[in-house]
């Protein structure tokens, strides 16, 4: 299931994006004023990584056409300067994603220590293919680049937090855990 | 033990927040270097030696001195990127010693006259930007950012800000572009961010490390920080050890341990993950040349190597490497080296940002045929036509990522040749991915022989 050679999940580098609607809670509106106001004058568009993941955590982590160009418009920016910006970083997601993605490192060092056994296990267990959404809308199962965890290998992202040292066992615990809905967010902490 | 300059503290409970940190002489350095001038502090940076930990491993003081004094506006930019495979020795820095980093930023600030400075940190780490986050927030609320520092008359603003998945936001021209809120792409140098940078204005780009060491320095002096370590390699460096070996883990090491005694002893990683031996290591991260066992240990003149800038490179990219930023990997016989030269160059295809053709392309090759090789569709020609595609990016890119992708894929042709070989003759055994995990080497080589006899 890993042995793919096309890496690329071209899903992410359509320009048109899709239609999917906005929200920008009055929170958020506060943050974004506040991250702007850590660049100089004339500078603004500085915060515009930083803004598009806090759009991107209250929008069901994916950014519709309507998001970025919310987003343009907030910054006083062009709608094209958001959208190359969104269609070059891999965190942003132009399309709905599965509401836990499983995001394993599949580099070198996570290889050496079972990375790609976890991935086949999760893959058959969830009954999908890497990529893939499950029918129910819950789960996705992804191979990412070395995540800055190499030592607690395998590890993946699940949200905002790391899974390290995983075995089997601990992902039938995190699956669970996920369908519990006791998964943290990082706003939550 | 060795010598401690970065961990010294980090078992402290409660070492991550203000309180405890300014108790265990935390900000010290800031209030000396308030009393002395830019031009001293860079000169102690000079003195000690310190050599940039992000890879490349130039000079700091010297690169401090570059910066453009024709524009007063000066810049200092943290990398704190992380995302070369094998290293994940800065967000263990920042999850545990924020107000460490914070308190280097502002002394190198200071040297550096610079008013502005960021932290530029990974999409991923999330939760650590919340960390540092909070920590700045405790500086500001404590005197130690804002307008006239602790009566001094200096001004400085901190703040952190975050990537969102670019392996190539790492390098530092890009870096800059992305924070501007841009596509990473990386500069054409020169012009130098020391002259222009951040904004149009001469701006310093620093690894997390480097930031880190110069409380240190600052407060010691730079003479007995270059009295660790050896040669031009002074001071200690984290290394971020990874793969098969007991003892996974951030160790901070004194710049003269030998590499045997560092995977061996229990100090460090512990010897091997099982009793399966070792095979290869790539000592500073993906984009160094990996490494035989054979020439780990030793250099190929027989002698000891050691953990340091020189004796990692001995023997150029012949039979040496480089310490680069510190990210060690170790590879026992189950590991096959034609599937990590795939995977390095998936990595590597993945992260080109497109600009230059010869690394957008040429990566894209380098994958198409490593794949091809180790699922066991390879050709006999493939792996001249693998030397030739890297001999061909090297050198000819915009960035240093297309060389980092082209060195990997050279050294493993270079020292495992046998093992592509072995790929192309026999492709029914290479297609179970685990082919050495069944089959040691030993038996391999076996098969080899006894296929050339027959040929004969
Ligand atoms: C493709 C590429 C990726 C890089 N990634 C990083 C990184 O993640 N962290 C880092 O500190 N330096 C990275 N560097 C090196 C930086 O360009 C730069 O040299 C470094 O941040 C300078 O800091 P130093 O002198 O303190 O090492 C990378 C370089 C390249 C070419
Ligand atoms: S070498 Fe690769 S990553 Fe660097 S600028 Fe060129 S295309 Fe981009
Ligand atoms: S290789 Fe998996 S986290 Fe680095």
């Amino acid at each position: 299931m890993t042995e793919k050679l096309s890496n690329d999940d071209k899903s992410n580098s359509s320009p048109s994006g899709r239609l999917g609607g906005v929200i920008l809670s009055d929170k958020t509106i506060a943050r974004i004023e506040l991250l702007k106001s850590r660049f100089p004058e004339g500078k603004k568009k500085s915060a515009l990584l930083t803004i598009l993941h806090e759009v991107q955590d209250e929008n069901n982590d994916w950014l519709s056409v309507e998001a970025m160009d919310k987003v343009a418009e907030v910054l006083g920016i062009l709608p094209i300067e958001v959208y190359e910006v969104v269609s070059f970083y891999s965190m942003y997601n132009q399309k709905p994603v599965g509401k836990y993605v499983f995001e394993f490192c599949r580099t070198s060092c996570c290889v050496t220590r079972g990375a790609e056994d976890l991935m086949d296990y999760t893959c058959k267990k969830l009954g999908v293919e890497m990529g893939e959404v499950t029918a129910d809308g819950l789960f996705q199962v992804k191979g990412v680049e070395c995540l800055g965890a190499c030592g607690y290998a395998p590890m993946l992202q699940l949200g905002d937090f790391y899974q390290e040292f995983l075995t089997p066992e601990k992902m039938d615990a995190l699956i669970e855990d996920c369908k519990a809905g006791k998964i943290q967010k990082l706003s939550a902490v | 033990m060795g010598k401690k300059i970065l961990l010294e503290h980090i078992n402290v409970p409660g070492i991550e927040t203000y309180e405890v940190y300014r108790k265990t002489g935390g900000y010290a350095s800031v209030e000396k270097a308030l009393k002395m001038t830019p031009t001293e502090i860079v000169e102690e940076v000079k003195k000690s030696g310190l050599r940039g930990r992000g890879g490349a491993g130039f000079p700091t003081g010297m690169k401090w001195s570059f910066i453009g004094k024709n524009n007063p506006t000066h810049h200092l930019v943290c990398n704190a990127d992380e995302s070369e495979p094998g290293t994940f020795k800065d967000r263990y820095l920042m999850e545990k010693l924020p107000h460490l980093l914070i308190e280097g930023m502002i002394t190198s600030s200071i040297a550096l006259e610079a008013h502005l400075s960021y932290i530029y940190i990974r999409g991923e780490y999330m939760w650590v930007y919340r960390i540092l986050e909070r920590a700045i927030n405790e500086a500001y609320a404590n005197g130690w950012l804002g307008k006239n520092i602790k009566g001094s008359g200096f001004d400085l603003d901190l703040h952190v800000t975050c990537g969102a998945g670019a392996y190539i936001c790492g390098e530092e021209t890009a870096l800059i572009e992305s924070l501007e809120g841009k596509r990473g792409n990386p500069r054409i140098k020169p012009p130098f961010p020391a002259v222009v940078g951040l904004y149009g204005n001469p701006t310093v780009v620093n690894n997390v490390e480097t930031i880190m060491d110069v409380p240190w320095i600052v407060m010691n002096g730079g003479e007995e920080f270059a009295k660790i370590g050896i040669g031009k390699s002074t001071g200690t460096k984290l290394i971020s050890a990874s793969g098969n070996i007991k003892k996974p883990g951030v160790y901070e090491i004194e710049l003269n341990v030998p590499v045997e005694e560092f995977v061996m002893s229990d100090e460090y990683c512990g010897g091997m993950q099982t009793d399966r031996p070792l095979k290869a290591c790539v000592p500073g991260g993906s984009s160094v040349p990996i490494l035989p066992a054979e020439l780990l240990f030793k250099t190929a003149k027989g002698e000891q190597r050691l953990m340091t800038y020189e004796s990692m490179s001995d023997g150029g990219f012949a039979t040496g490497s480089m310490i680069g930023s510190g990210g060690f990997i170790v590879y026992d016989d189950r590991q096959c080296i034609v599937r990590n030269t795939w995977n390095f160059s998936r990595f590597y295809h993945h992260e080109s940002c497109g600009q230059c053709s010869p690394c957008r392309e040429g990566t894209g090759w380098l994958e198409k045929v490593t794949w091809r090789l180790e699922h066991g569709f390879g050709r006999e020609e493939d792996i001249d036509l693998l030397w030739d595609i890297q001999r061909k990016i090297e050198g000819n890119t915009i960035c240093p990522l297309g060389d980092a992708a082209a060195w990997p894929v050279a050294a493993a042709i270079r020292h495992f040749r046998h093992e592509f070989e072995y790929h192309v003759r026999f492709p029914e055994k290479v297609k179970d991915r685990k082919h050495f995990e069944y089959e040691p080497w030993e038996k391999v080589k076996y098969l080899m022989a006894k296929q050339e006899a027959m040929a004969v």
